[in-house]
């Protein structure tokens, strides 16, 4: 892995980890894959207490509970030199939208400007941060790429973890048609209007199946649940799988909703 | 009031939707057609996102001083021998249009496409009153003789097929050979022009919309690819412009700006095929031109938008571009929707006109994609005005009662998080021990709406709290 480019950067940046209440509570391999991928580029990391970024909240218009939950993850994370989450989504509600929750409210819209500022998208961290064009990790096979909303139009994710798939040794990307396009999860719009997310999502299977790739990555675990849930259902054996453990070469857990086995898709 | 809503009942709308084989079939068309022929006239124009800058400070600086250019192009307007009508809501709008009518003695009203005119249900309002309007851009036309509303802002009949249309046009046409031939588009096109040919000859008043109203000229710019705009304005005695508010812009140089990313983001044409400015009537040096020229300038709720959030849905130039790439629309198509405007933009402005008591699932409708708000050529953040909605909903306990307490639960446990940490640990290691064979489960008591169309893959077990906290307590920096 290439080391720290220094710009005025600190030598040994400590970053704070965004867990994600998704990769906590589902699956923490993935937390543990964007430690690794930190660490060996030279960040010191910590995860300190943490729930969620307040995003379901948000999207349900509750004004309330968004800003106390914002106040919290303010609070929990201001001592360090920069905050990461392995989700675009996650880390687009801190970067774009905890300043639209305090426009009134000078004293706490400085401090998530300043947070805001120091918060990235885990590859986009890697690759336009810490100036990282490789890893260390090997995947047998050809996988495709789903672009995730959010870090795709709020943070401009979209070169990144391709750039880092291409030193993934083994590995061959294979795009699939509308890799930009919604997979209709959309947090509770897949349970609220689960008709319409279940087409969505049904195309978004096919574009996967037709790349012909056994496996598909993406940034964000909501869509990657949801992606895996479909495939499974319709008894694909397409593998799923969050970017940063194929970067991390962490991919002994099962893929998502798969058991370990050999039959496990 | 304006044309009746089944806004309420999107869901069963989507759901009809969902299941109908020839309209998923025809939406295909719009996921291929516009979204590549769009990038494509974007990425031969250096300038094109400068110009949707530009496009939005046009509008932004029109909509903050609206009173003054809604007065300069008034006096233009008069100036030029015509006349302005400003209409408070539908039903004042409608008495304009039919006092207009009645005072020309009109029997037959020809029609410009006009999403305004939708919006009031003028049709049904003159077919009322003894008056027979004919629209006259074929897609129009088409849902007409179906007596159904457009299903998109630029492309109303998109939701059809050719077969459909042969039969309306066999049922209708009922005057011409039953046993000819209409197997192909070109013939149905042919049918139709000669049709309507006949009617524009035939037609008393014009009634067109306006994609924008210039103050410095008082002129009214209308864009078509059929034609039909022009020969309904300017054959018929009587032209009526029907637009609303905020289709003012102050200068013409204005305009041509907002032209160069109007049809682009629209068809992906450089620009429409007829580009028509009209400017009062026939003076006596025109060749052609109505006698009489009238424009009604709309509200219709409007108004109350300025100064508010929402004051920036107003700077929409109806280019489609938001429904052409949302997958929500690609999957249950305009009329779900259940008004005028569908789809994104739709789903910010519909509230906003009828109310969000009735209009609230559209907002709620959506994933956020933001692909919409990525295409917009005068940059309105739709996702974020949608979300503005739901916040109104929620302050005014519209919400639905589950959702609010659901979220009330899961707000508890995620302001307390020692609290949070104890519960999901319990939660998810249960979780994990019952979903452990397969990995996954096929059905959930709360989340039924998920495993309705898909596995939920179970959880690892331990969290990553519980975990870092067992292997890295002390590796804290």
């Amino acid at each position: 892995m290439s080391g720290l480019q220094p710009q005025g950067r600190p030598a040994k940046p400590r970053v704070g980890l965004f867990v994600t209440c998704l990769v906590d509570l589902m699956r923490p391999s993935v937390g543990f894959a964007a430690v690794k991928l930190l660490e060996d580029a030279g960040c010191i990391v910590d995860a300190p207490v943490q729930t969620c970024c307040g995003q379901p909240a948000y999207n349900s218009g509750d004004r309330g509970t968004t800003r106390d939950l914002a106040m919290q993850v303010i609070e929990a994370f201001q001592g360090y030199d920069y905050v990461v989450a392995p989700s675009g989504s996650c880390a687009g509600m801190i970067k774009a939208h905890y300043p639209e929750l305090f426009e009134e409210d000078p004293n706490w819209r400085a401090k998530a400007d300043a947070l805001g500022a120091k918060t990235y998208e885990l590859t986009s961290f890697l690759v336009d941060v810490l100036g990282v064009t490789t890893v260390d990790a090997s995947y047998d096979g050809a996988v495709t790429y789903h672009d995730s909303c959010s870090g795709l139009r709020e943070l401009g994710v979209k070169r990144q973890p391709r750039k880092l798939l291409a030193s993934v040794q083994g590995l061959t990307l294979v795009e699939m048609q509308d890799s930009d396009v919604c997979c209709g999860f959309g947090g509770t719009f897949a349970v609220k209007y689960s008709d319409i997310s279940g087409a969505i999502v049904e195309a978004k299977a096919k574009n996967i199946e037709e790349s012909r790739a056994p496996t598909v990555l993406a940034g964000d675990l909501g869509c990657l649940m949801n992606m895996a849930g479909k495939l499974s259902r319709d008894g694909k054996p397409v593998q799923v799988r969050h970017v940063a453990e194929v970067l991390a070469g962490m991919v002994d857990e099962p893929p998502i909703g798969a058991t370990k086995g050999p039959h496990s898709a | 009031m304006t044309v009746h809503s089944t806004s309420p009942q999107f869901k069963q709308n989507a759901a009809r939707a969902l299941n109908d084989d020839q309209l998923q079939k025809a939406l295909g068309n719009v996921k291929q057609g516009f979204i590549d022929k769009r990038q494509m006239a974007a990425d031969k124009l250096p300038e094109f996102e400068a110009l949707r800058d530009s496009a939005r400070d046009i509008k932004n600086h029109t909509l903050e001083h609206l009173d003054l250019y809604l007065e300069a192009y008034e006096g233009k307007v008069k100036a030029s021998g015509g006349h302005v009508h400003f209409a408070r809501d539908a039903q004042e709008a409608r008495d304009i249009i039919l006092n207009i009518c009645r005072d020309t003695g009109a029997k037959t009203v020809t029609k410009g496409k006009s999403m305004i005119s939708e919006e009031i249900g003028i049709n049904h309002h003159l077919e009322a009153n003894g008056i027979t309007p004919v629209e006259t851009d074929l897609g129009e036309y088409i849902i007409q003789l179906r007596n159904e509303l457009p299903s998109h802002i630029i492309a109303p009949a998109v939701h059809l097929n050719a077969t459909q249309v042969e039969e309306d046009f066999r049922r209708v046409h009922t005057h011409l050979d039953a046993k000819r031939d209409l197997s192909e588009p070109v013939q149905l096109l042919t049918e139709a022009r000669a049709v309507l040919r006949e009617r524009f000859l035939a037609a008393d008043v014009g009634i067109t919309g306006a994609n924008f109203l210039v103050a410095e000229t008082g002129t009214s710019i209308i864009v078509t690819n059929e034609g039909n705009g022009d020969l309904t304005q300017i054959l018929p005695k009587t032209h009526i412009v029907l637009a609303s508010i905020e289709k003012l812009v102050p200068t013409l140089e204005d305009v041509s700006q907002l032209l160069r990313v109007l049809a682009r983001s629209a068809t992906g044409q450089e620009l429409s095929v007829y580009t028509t400015f009209s400017t009062g009537p026939r003076r006596s040096t025109d060749a052609d031109g109505p006698e009489n020229y009238h424009v009604i300038i709309l509200d219709n709720g409007r108004s109350s938008m300025l100064g508010t959030a929402f004051e920036e849905m107003l700077r929409c130039i109806r280019c489609g571009a938001c429904m052409n790439h949302c997958p929500v629309y690609h999957a249950v198509g305009g009329h779900a929707y259940g008004w005028v405007y569908p789809g994104p933009m739709g789903a910010v402005l519909t509230p906003s006109l009828i109310g969000v008591d009735k209009a609230g699932h559209l907002p709620n409708a959506s994933t956020f994609c933001g692909r919409c708000e990525s295409v917009c050529p005068v940059r309105i953040p739709l996702p974020k005005l949608m979300r503005h909605w739901r916040e109104r909903e929620f302050e005014r306990h519209l919400t639905p009662a589950t959702v609010r307490s659901g979220l009330q639960l899961w707000g508890f446990f995620a302001k307390r998080p020692t609290l949070y940490r104890f519960a999901t640990r319990a939660a998810m290691g249960a979780l994990a021990l019952v979903g452990r064979q397969r990995g996954r489960f096929a059905w959930l008591p709360v989340a039924k709406g998920w495993t309705k169309y898909r596995d939920f893959p179970a959880p690892q077990g331990e969290t990553f709290q519980q975990r870092w906290k067992r292997e890295r307590k002390g590796a804290r920096a």
